[in-house]
């Protein structure tokens, strides 16, 4: 039954990484970024129980922690980057 | 978390907990960002329980419009107000709007946050209202 | 007892799996990035939480389970902040949300 979740989440990844591809905007990447961050936690969960070898959990957790992070620092880097070209905010602490 | 409850692995945690906290301390960042957790425990169970039915009811929606052939999309930017006092009680009215498909917050402001929303019709303001209502009474234990 | 905690965990991860799917459906689907939002939120939202659920009732009370509820309870409350972090990016730097043609637009005052 594990076998099936897991192929259900690839195929969500698979689909994820193909709007990765062809995404037309930067958001729409790190969107599926994102998503594709929250899927492999839960994949990594199954797999642990696939193999029985709840291990795996640690990992999964550590993923979700980075997951999160790394999305925050790239809309960062990218916001602040890009943005000379457009008016200032006028909240910029609403990223934090 | 490992399972292992050894008296030296124990104690190199509560040594690395006990010298993050004497740093933190040092660095006098505590003392000036409390969240006070002035929140009830009963109310906030009984919000649970609701905003998962919610959450429910609105993936079974969106699963619709996703799997529909011609996706009935009526996409809406609009305005929500939010009358909670605390930044944490603002925090779980607009993690929620956000957690419930088909119903984003994108940018908060003291007292209502601008929603984007998938499928909008003319109940939605009043359902967003309803739930600020809820979180509300979580903030002060009052009747919702 | 066993065999009905154990048809239960096979639905939620079945429903897991078919939330997810229909999450990434969605994002291929949609025609703009303001839609595409919504379409994650499914997969972070129901698709994640049966997950976990389905896994927590195959584990038993055990540290397992403490593990997975702690995934969870992390992937809930980051999932809805991320996905706000990525609409308030894009509307900072200039994407705007399209309305629909029979609603009238309210006037922006923020951002």
């Amino acid at each position: 039954m594990f076998l099936i979740g897991v192929i259900a989440l690839f195929i969500a990844m698979i689909l994820m990484l193909y709007r990765l591809y062809v995404g037309p905007t930067l958001y729409d990447r790190v969107l599926a970024t994102n998503s594709f961050g929250t899927t492999t936690v839960l994949f990594i969960g199954v797999i642990g129980f696939l193999t029985e070898r709840p291990d795996f959990l640690d990992i999964a957790l550590l993923y979700a922690l980075i997951n999160f992070v790394g999305t925050i620092a790239i809309l960062k880097f990218f916001r602040y980057r890009a943005m000379g070209d457009y008016p200032q905010p006028e909240h910029p602490e609403d990223m934090q | 978390m490992s399972g292992v409850y050894q008296p030296l692995t124990i104690g190199f945690g509560a040594m690395s907990a006990i010298v993050a906290t004497y740093v933190i301390h040092r660095m006098n960042v505590v003392d000036e960002d409390r969240v006070p957790l002035a929140l009830h425990p009963v109310r906030m169970l009984q919000y649970w329980v609701w905003l998962m039915v919610e959450i429910a009811k609105s993936n079974i929606a969106v699963t619709k419009i996703i799997l529909a052939r011609d996706m009935p999309i009526r996409q809406n930017f609009f305005t929500a107000p939010c009358t909670e006092k605390t930044e944490l009680a603002q925090v779980i009215f607009a993690n929620s709007i956000t957690l419930t498909p088909g119903t984003i917050t994108v940018e908060t402001e003291d007292d209502h946050f601008w929603v984007h929303a998938l499928a909008y019709s003319a109940d939605d303001p009043d359902a967003l209202m309803d739930m600020d209502a809820r979180v509300l009474a979580v903030e002060t234990g009052g009747r919702a | 007892m066993s065999l009905f905690v154990d048809i239960l965990s096979w639905a939620c991860i079945l429903g897991g799996g078919f939330f997810t799917i229909i999450g990434a459906v969605g994002t291929l689907r949609f025609p703009d990035f303001w839609s595409r939002l919504h379409a994650v939120s499914v997969s972070d939202s129901a698709g994640m939480l049966l997950f976990i659920l389905g896994m927590c009732l195959q584990a038993g009370l055990t540290l397992v389970t403490l593990k997975l509820v702690l995934i969870g309870i992390f992937l809930f409350i980051t999932g809805p902040t991320a996905t706000h972090a990525v609409a308030n990016a894009a509307l900072v730097t200039g994407l705007r949300p399209p309305i629909a043609n029979d609603i009238e637009p309210e006037v922006e005052g923020g951002a």
